[in-house]
C-alpha cells in the first residue's frame, strides 16, 4: 500500500504527458492551433453586448460605432503590452481611427485613472469588468484587437499590441479595402 | 568549412554521450573497473567537442558568415562584437547548442570533483548526465542543427539580432539561467543514482548539497538579471509579468529553493529522503519544462522562439523517456517506510518541512495558472487567460506565510525545540518588527497602507529574528569577534540569503504600493513634477549608434532646485529590422528610489509624450536577489564539503566494487 503512494508522481506526469501530446498532435495535423483566432467569429456578426460605459456609467452597445469602420480594443491595466500599446492607440486616433475600447477583467478605478493619464483614444470604453463580452469576443489575452466592418461584421482578429508595423501592413491595406468595397457597394 | 567542422563536432560530442551513458553502465552492470574509470574520460572528452562546436558557431557569427542560416537570422555585419557574439543563443538552435554545453560543463566538473566519491557512484551519476546529453544531442541534429547552411544563394547581409535582445543584460542573462537550469541536472543525476544503486543514505544528501546550492545560485542570478532586463529594455518600468517563461524558470527556482533545505534535512537528520529525491527530480524536469514550452509553440508568449510541431513532439518524447523512467524508477526504489519519527513539534525538520510544502504549493499554483489556458483550450472549453490577478492573489498569502515561518526557522533546533526556548528570545523582534511594520506607511507614505504594513513587518521580522540568531549564537564565544569567526560559512550563507529575500520583498511590496507614474505631453523647455522631483524637457536630439539611428531626449532632473541628473531617453530605429522602434529608457538609480524616463511617441512640433516614473526601492528587488546568490555563493564555499577525504563513507549495503 505504502509503494503505491510513491506511484502518485508518476501518474499526474503521465497524464500531463498524454495531454501535451494530443495537443501537440492536434498542433502538427493542422485542426488546432494555439496562436490563432478560434475562425467562430471571423466574419460573423460582432456580439451583442450592453454593459456600461466605464466613465460615464450608461450603457454602451455596438450602436455607438454608428455603422462606421471601427477597431474594437480589449485592454487592461493589468496588461504589460497596454502599455506599449496605448500610445499608439492614441496616435491613431488623433489620425480619426474610431476605436472601441473593451476594460477587460480590470478595475475600473485603475483604468479611469490610466485614462486619465495616457490619454484615452477611445469614442467609449466599454466596462467588462467579469470578462463577459471578452467570454464571448474569445479573447485569450490582452491586448487584442477587432477590425469591424459597417456592417457590424468582424474581419480580423489580431492578437497583441498594435504598432506602426501592424498598422501599416495588415489593419492599413484591409480597412482601405473595406472602405473601397463600401463605396462600391 | 568551418560551420561543416562544427557539425561534425556534434556528430562525435554525440556518439561520446552514447559512450558515456552506456559505457560506465555496463561497467557497474558488470563490476568492470576499467569501463567505470572511463566515464572520467568521456566527460572530459564530450565537453572538449561541445566546446569546439560553440567556438565555431561563435567563429561564424564574429565573421559575419552569412551562409549559416542562423547567423543570417540572427546576426548583422554592423552589431557590435559583444552582441554578435551573445547573437549566438538569440535564437532557437544556438541556444541549444548552449544548454548542451553548459551540460558537458557541469558534467566535467563532477568529473573532477568527485575524488573522494565511490567509483561506482560516479560512473552512475556520470551516465545520467551522459544520457540527458545524448537525448539534447540527438534533438540538436535532428531537428535544429544550428550549423545548417542557406546555400547555394547566402544573403549578403542578416537580418539582426531582435533589439529587444541588444542589451547587456542579455548578453549574461541566458548563460546564467541555463547554468541554474542544467545545474539542477546534476543533483538529478546524483538522485538517480542513489535509486538505482538503491544506497538512498545521508551521504547521498551530502554530495548533492554543494551542486544544488551552486546550480540554485546562478538560476538566482540569472531570474534577477532577466527582471532587471525587463525592467530597463521593454520601456514601461515593470519589472515580472508573470509571463508563462518568466514562470518556466521561477518554477524550477521554486522548487530548488526547497530542495536545498530539504536536502540539508536529510544531510543532518536522515529523514525525508524520498521526499528530498522527488525534489531533486521536480527541479530538473521543470528545467526540461520550460524548455519545452518555449520551443513547442504551445505557449503564446513573448520569449518563445520560433514554433515547430515536430520539434514539439521530439522534446515531448524525451520528457516523456526523462522524467517518466525517474519517476517510475522512484516509484519503484524510493524507500517506501518512513521511518519513526524522532522530531517532535516545533523541531527544525518541521519547520523545514513547512518551507518545502509552502514553496511546492507556490510552485504548483504557478504551473497550474501557466497550463490552465492551455487545459481549458484542449478541452475545447473556451479560451482562457490568467493574468497577474490570479498569480498576485495566490502568490502573496503563501509568500506571508513562508516569511511568517522563515523568522522562526533558524532559531529551532533539531529534533524538538522547547516552546518557550523558541518565542523568548523571539518576541523582541515580534513586537519591534510589528510596530516597524505599522509606523513604516504613516511614516514614508503619509498614511496607513495594509499592504505596506504587512509588507514592511513581514521583512523586519525575517531581518530581526536572523539578527536575533546571530546574537544567540555569539552568547557562549569569549568575544563576539571569536564568536563570528567561529561560525561557518554555510551559516552565514542562510543568513544573507534570508536577508536578501527580505529586501526583495520589501522592494516588491514598496515599488508595487508607491510608484507614481505619469504619462505627458511635454514641449521642449516644458518642466513637469512627479512625486516631489522637477523634470525639464529639454528637446530631442538625433543620435546614431552602430546598428540604428535615435533621437535622444534630454530630461533634467532636479529636487528644490538642486540639479541631481541629466537624463537620455532615447526611441532608437533599427535599420535592418525593418526600421523596428526600440524604447530605451534614462534611469537615475537611488538607494531608496529610482527615477525612470521614456520617451512615448512625438506629438509633432518638438513636443512629444513622455513617461515618467517615480519607483521608490525598486532596486531592492534585484539587490536582494543578489543578496540570495551570495549567501549561495557563502554556503557553496564551506570547507565541510571539501574535508570528506579525511572521514571514508562507509559504502553499506553497496554492490562490491572491485579494487582497480
Amino acid at each position: 500500500m505504502q509503494r503505491l503512494k510513491l506511484f502518485i508522481p508518476l501518474i499526474i506526469f503521465l497524464v500531463l504527458a498524454a495531454f501535451f501530446f494530443v495537443v501537440q498532435k492536434r498542433i502538427g495535423s493542422g485542426d488546432y492551433d494555439p496562436q490563432a483566432m478560434p475562425s467562430a467569429l471571423l466574419d460573423k456578426p460582432l456580439p451583442a453586448f450592453e454593459l456600461p460605459d466605464l466613465l460615464r456609467g450608461d450603457p454602451v452597445s455596438a450602436a455607438v460605432l454608428g455603422g462606421r469602420i471601427a477597431l474594437v480594443n480589449v485592454w487592461a491595466t493589468w496588461c504589460p503590452s497596454c502599455h506599449y500599446e496605448h500610445p499608439y492607440l492614441v496616435r491613431l486616433a488623433q489620425q480619426g481611427v474610431l476605436i472601441l475600447g473593451v476594460d477587460y477583467k480590470d478595475e475600473p478605478d485603475k483604468a479611469r485613472q490610466w485614462l486619465l493619464e495616457k490619454g484615452n483614444p477611445y469614442v467609449a470604453v466599454v466596462d467588462d469588468r467579469s470578462g463577459t463580452l471578452g467570454l464571448d469576443l474569445g479573447v485569450t489575452g490582452a491586448p487584442e484587437t477587432y477590425l469591424i466592418d459597417a456592417r457590424g461584421v468582424v474581419r480580423l482578429r489580431y492578437q497583441g499590441p498594435l504598432d506602426e508595423r501592424v498598422w501599416r501592413e495588415t489593419l492599413q491595406p484591409l480597412i482601405e479595402r473595406l472602405q473601397q468595397e463600401a463605396r462600391g457597394a | 568549412m568551418i560551420p561543416e567542422l562544427g557539425h561534425l563536432a556534434l556528430i562525435l560530442a554525440l556518439f561520446l554521450a552514447l559512450a558515456l551513458a552506456l559505457l560506465p553502465t555496463v561497467g557497474v552492470i558488470r563490476g568492470s573497473a576499467l569501463l567505470m574509470h572511463s566515464a572520467r574520460s568521456l566527460a572530459a572528452g564530450l565537453m572538449v567537442m561541445l566546446s569546439a562546436a560553440f567556438a565555431l558557431l561563435a567563429h561564424a557569427f564574429l565573421n559575419n558568415d552569412f551562409s549559416v542560416a542562423i547567423v543570417a537570422a540572427q546576426s548583422n555585419s554592423q552589431l557590435p562584437w559583444f552582441y554578435q557574439f551573445s547573437a549566438v543563443w538569440g535564437g532557437h538552435e544556438g541556444s541549444l547548442l548552449l544548454w548542451v554545453w553548459i551540460l558537458s560543463l557541469w558534467t566535467l566538473a563532477v568529473a573532477l570533483f568527485s575524488r573522494q566519491l565511490p567509483l561506482d557512484l560516479v560512473a552512475r551519476v556520470l551516465a545520467v548526465m551522459g544520457a540527458v546529453a545524448v537525448g539534447f544531442l540527438l534533438f540538436m541534429l535532428l531537428t535544429s542543427n544550428p550549423f545548417a547552411r542557406s546555400l547555394p544563394n547566402p544573403p549578403l547581409e542578416g537580418a539582426d539580432l531582435n533589439p529587444l535582445l541588444q542589451d547587456p543584460g542579455m548578453v549574461i542573462h541566458p548563460p546564467m539561467l541555463y547554468m541554474g537550469y542544467v545545474g539542477f541536472s546534476v543533483a538529478f543525476a546524483f538522485a538517480i543514482a542513489a535509486l538505482w544503486s538503491g544506497r538512498l543514505d545521508v551521504t547521498w544528501a551530502r554530495w548533492s548539497r554543494p551542486w544544488s546550492v551552486v546550480a540554485w545560485l546562478f538560476l538566482t542570478i540569472g531570474i534577477t538579471l532577466g527582471s532587471w532586463w525587463a525592467y530597463s529594455v521593454l520601456g514601461w518600468g515593470g519589472w515580472w509579468f508573470w509571463d508563462p517563461v518568466e514562470n518556466a524558470s521561477f518554477m524550477p527556482w521554486l522548487v530548488g529553493t526547497a530542495l536545498i533545505h530539504s536536502l540539508a534535512v536529510t544531510d543532518k537528520r536522515g529523514v525525508f529522503k524520498s521526499w528530498t529525491v522527488l525534489l531533486a527530480i521536480f527541479a530538473f524536469s521543470l528545467s526540461l519544462l520550460g524548455t519545452f514550452l518555449v520551443r513547442s509553440g504551445v505557449l503564446t508568449s513573448v520569449h518563445s522562439f520560433a514554433a515547430d510541431p515536430t520539434r514539439g513532439i521530439f522534446i515531448l518524447a524525451f520528457l516523456g523517456i526523462v522524467i517518466g523512467s525517474s519517476l517510475t524508477l522512484y516509484a519503484l526504489r524510493a524507500p517506501a517506510v518512513v521511518g519513526a519519527a524522532d522530531y517532535g513539534w516545533l523541531s527544525r525538520e518541521l519547520f523545514l518541512l513547512t518551507n518545502n510544502v509552502l514553496l511546492l504549493v507556490a510552485a504548483l499554483s504557478v504551473l497550474c495558472g501557466t497550463l490552465f489556458p492551455l487545459v481549458v483550450d484542449a478541452l475545447g472549453l473556451g479560451k482562457y487567460s490568467v493574468g497577474p490577478p490570479y498569480f498576485d492573489a495566490v502568490f502573496v498569502p503563501v509568500m506571508a506565510v513562508l516569511l511568517a515561518f522563515l523568522g522562526v526557522g533558524p532559531a529551532s533546533i533539531w529534533k524538538r525545540s522547547r516552546g518557550a526556548q523558541l518565542w523568548r528570545p523571539l518576541l523582541p523582534a515580534l513586537i519591534a518588527s510589528v510596530l516597524v511594520g505599522l509606523l513604516f506607511p504613516i511614516a514614508y507614505g503619509g498614511a496607513f497602507h495594509a499592504g505596506v504594513a504587512l509588507t514592511v513587518c513581514l521583512a523586519a521580522w525575517v531581518l530581526f529574528c536572523s539578527g536575533v540568531d546571530l546574537r544567540n549564537k555569539l552568547r557562549h564565544a569569549a568575544s563576539w569577534q571569536a564568536g563570528l569567526g567561529r561560525l561557518t560559512p554555510s551559516y552565514y550563507g542562510m543568513l544573507v540569503a534570508h536577508v536578501g529575500l527580505a529586501v526583495s520583498v520589501a522592494g516588491v511590496g514598496l515599488t508595487s504600493v508607491y510608484t507614481q507614474e505619469r504619462d505627458l505631453r511635454v514641449a521642449p523647455g516644458q518642466q513637469v513634477e512627479v512625486a516631489g522631483y522637477d523634470f525639464v524637457f529639454a528637446g530631442t536630439e538625433p543620435a546614431r549608434g552602430p546598428n540604428y539611428t535615435a533621437e535622444r531626449g534630454v530630461v533634467l532632473v532636479s529636487r528644490g532646485g538642486r540639479q541631481l541628473a541629466e537624463l537620455h531617453p532615447e526611441k532608437r530605429r533599427y535599420h535592418a529590422r525593418a526600421d523596428q522602434v526600440m524604447t530605451e529608457a534614462a534611469i537615475d538609480a537611488g538607494f531608496s528610489r529610482d527615477l525612470y524616463v521614456a520617451l512615448g511617441e512625438p506629438l509633432g512640433e518638438g513636443a512629444w509624450a513622455l513617461r515618467v516614473h517615480y519607483k521608490p526601492f525598486v532596486r531592492w528587488i534585484w539587490s536582494g536577489g543578489a543578496l540570495m546568490a551570495f549567501g549561495g555563493a557563502l554556503a557553496a564555499a564551506d570547507r565541510r564539503y571539501r574535508l570528506r577525504r579525511a572521514t571514508p563513507v562507509p559504502a553499506a549495503g553497496a554492490e562490491p566494487v572491485p579494487a582497480s
